[in-house]
């Protein structure tokens, strides 16, 4: 039987045209399977309220934003909608691109045994990161699809268009996950430069307030920022209220599959210099 | 031989390492600044051959052993052919599925239980989900922990651990095997359960890589050997006769000590030889060395033989004078002299012999070090042979307890 399908490996030096190997990665599926299901288990069982954590963070960011945003600075959500509620949409959003993003961006230097003494297609550790916070979403999410009545509010035929949002940004965050990444086995100041980053991001983004709170005169600045119209995008599809510009949403998009591009051809191209680097 | 009797075939492989002296940036920060400082200076680098120009075909179904002494490029070998690292030059070509083990219990995580880690260690194995689900049991098995399956492996005793995490490999079932020096761990028993289980495999016809020191296992799984020494290949050859090879190199692993310019001391008398009389000795051994010393002054006078061991990160484990036992050597032409230390038991490791010749306050000689040897990993206890950790001392003992 092995003589009929007998796999040959050839290993050769690294060359400068290394992309990554997509047969690989699916062999190893599993793995990628394996770790997600590990991360899950660790978040839920290491703490003591587990699963409540995952609900009560995205609950007190939204209680936050809408007494911040919406009573002190007066800011209005679509007419008709809480302005909790519309905080509570941003910030599932967010969560996934920062979530992913923050796991993706610290994995392998948080497996560096993995990395140097196991062989596997690398880039399943950074990409296994989705898993925990798709978990942590949908968790959340249930807690909203149960509010959205609970607030006097119908569901739109939006809302079934809410998986591509989320493909979308996980397209973002993944790619720029395997770039800081890779970037993190050699300088591991990338660390403590990641969350600044999402910090900065968060408040530049419409999370906490909606696009059409911004005064005219910054919106060409702020629309220079490629995740406005993919956060915007999918707080209108939960909430089936609001408008979205064509042109950010078409902006966004290209920008996210872009990353993720770029982020995918460098990550295959030093993948094989880890082990010697970690 | 056509090549597809070949498990594992390497033409011109080598692997280098850059050593970079002076400050090496770790933090884009220390980069950014280095390079504005001096944007032309490049960074020194030296480069070091961990393999250099190795070719070998090893036919399928063949047990290899991978000799060679601590750094000769064994380890960095088998990282290589299983992909872990890239060669810097050559190519291998693998026939067959391969599957590695370098350590045992990589991935390992202290808060997941004992089945939750069988699955996950298997899947960074490289196993199908399927067939750790069809193995669980054999695995389960053979590693003797079925009671604490449920429990974190966070509560297993190091034995215990070691076991569950050498059963998830062992029935990795892979064609071609690479095993680094992971039997070296567990205690005898389980230790001797390993070995018999790599005869298995080696019998069902796989390909086994496998490095060690311990010649006796080489001998016993092996049908050839390869030996590496720094970096290249030194002979590849049928077991037997590469393990003499590798003990003879071994045993002729001397500091040259002829050449004594520039040695502290009088020079009245020189030490020209020293050498332990095996190159490996077990702990409970009786450590014995020859010296020789010849006489370059007839102002010389009888003298003292003062010997030292030392080990790296310990320093001095052990030094006493010939004088305190009023025993004072005779200045003759050339002498060599037989230095026995029948109850010292040492840890296993590497270890230096400094020798110092002393007349009164007079120094006269001083080889710092004048020979090495090595204590086999081979304990001297029947209940273990877990190497005990450093906090336990340098040295280890003989002892009894009895009721009274």
């Amino acid at each position: 039987m092995s003589t009929q399908h007998e796999i040959v490996t050839v290993i050769r030096p690294i060359s400068k045209w290394e992309v990554l190997n997509f047969r690989q990665i699916l062999a190893f599926r599993d793995l990628l399977m394996a770790l997600g299901k590990r991360d899950i288990k660790l978040r839920y069982r290491q703490t003591a309220l587990g699963v409540l954590w995952v609900v009560f963070q995205p609950i007190i960011t939204a209680g936050i934003f809408s007494v911040v945003f919406g009573q002190i600075a007066g800011l209005k959500a679509p007419p008709g909608v809480p302005y909790f509620l519309f905080a509570l949409a941003g910030t599932l959003g967010w969560n996934i691109f920062s979530n992913t993003l923050n796991k993706a961006s610290t994995s392998l230097v948080q497996n560096s045994a993995l990395v140097s003494k196991v062989y596997f297609p690398k880039v399943i550790v950074p990409i296994s990161a989705v898993f925990s916070s798709l978990v942590d979403f949908a968790v959340a999410f249930v807690l909203f699809v149960i509010m959205v009545p609970v607030f006097g509010l119908h569901f739109t035929w939006q809302f079934l268009l809410f998986p591509v949002w989320i493909l979308v940004i996980l397209l973002g965050s993944v790619g720029l996950g395997l770039y800081t990444s890779a970037l993190m086995v050699t300088y591991r100041d990338v660390q403590y430069i990641v969350p600044v980053f999402l910090n900065l991001l968060m408040y530049i983004s419409p999370i906490a307030y909606s696009w059409s709170s911004v005064p005219a005169k910054l919106q060409p600045l702020m629309s220079i920022n490629p995740l406005s119209g993919i956060f915007e995008g999918f707080r209108w599809s939960l909430l089936g209220q609001g408008t979205i510009s064509a042109s950010s949403v078409a902006y966004s998009v290209v920008v996210c599959v872009v990353m993720f591009v770029v982020g995918a051809l460098m990550f295959g191209k030093v993948e094989r210099r880890f082990a010697d680097v970690i | 031989m056509s090549s597809s009797d070949i498990a594992v075939s390497a033409r011109g492989v080598s692997k280098s390492y850059n050593i970079v002296h002076n400050e090496r940036a770790t933090t884009l920060g220390e980069s950014i600044v280095s390079k504005l400082k001096n944007p032309l200076k490049r960074v020194q680098k030296e480069t070091f051959w961990a393999l250099k120009d190795i070719n070998f075909d090893i036919p399928k179904g063949d047990v290899v052993g991978i000799v060679g002494r601590n750094g000769a490029g064994k380890s960095t070998l088998l990282k290589v052919l299983s992909r872990i690292t890239a060669p810097t030059t050559g190519e291998i070509v693998v026939r067959g599925r391969v599957g590695s083990l370098l350590e045992v219990g990589t991935g390992f995580h202290p808060e997941l239980t004992g089945r939750e880690n069988i699955y996950l260690n298997g899947a960074i194995l490289g196993m199908k989900s399927f067939e750790i689900e069809r193995r669980f049991d054999e695995i389960v098995d053979f590693s003797g922990v079925e009671q604490f399956l449920d429990t974190p492996v966070k509560r297993y005793s190091s034995g215990m651990y070691v076991r569950l995490a050498f059963s998830v490999a062992a029935h990795l079932d892979p064609e071609v095997m690479i095993v680094d020096e992971v039997l070296a761990v567990g205690d005898s028993d389980f230790q001797r359960k390993c070995m018999g289980k790599m005869q298995d495999v080696a019998k069902g016809g796989k390909t086994i890589l496998f490095v060690s020191h311990n010649m006796h296992s080489v001998k016993t799984l092996c049908k050839s050997a390869l030996m590496l020494q720094r970096g290249q290949m030194k002979g590849f050859g049928p077991v037997d006769e590469i393990v003499d090879q590798y003990v003879n190199m071994m045993e002729n692993d001397t500091i040259d000590l002829s050449d004594h310019e520039g040695r502290k001391g009088t020079g009245l008398l020189r030490i020209t030889g020293a050498k332990p009389i095996q190159q490996i000795f077990e702990s409970a051994d009786s450590k014995e060395f020859e010296i020789q010393i010849e006489k370059f002054s007839d102002r010389a006078r009888d003298f003292s033989l003062n010997f030292a061991i030392r080990a790296e990160n310990v320093g001095t484990i052990t030094y006493f004078e010939t004088a305190w036992n009023n025993q004072m050597l005779p200045a003759q032409d050339t002498q060599t002299v037989k230095v026995s230390i029948p109850k010292l038991w040492l840890r296993p490791g590497k270890y230096q012999v400094y020798l110092y010749l002393k007349s009164g306050d007079d120094l006269i000689d001083a080889v710092e070090p004048s020979c090495q040897f090595e204590v086999s990993s081979v304990l001297p206890y029947a209940g273990t042979n877990i190497i005990p950790q450093t906090i336990y001392g340098p040295v280890l003992s003989e002892f009894t307890v009895t009721q009274i």
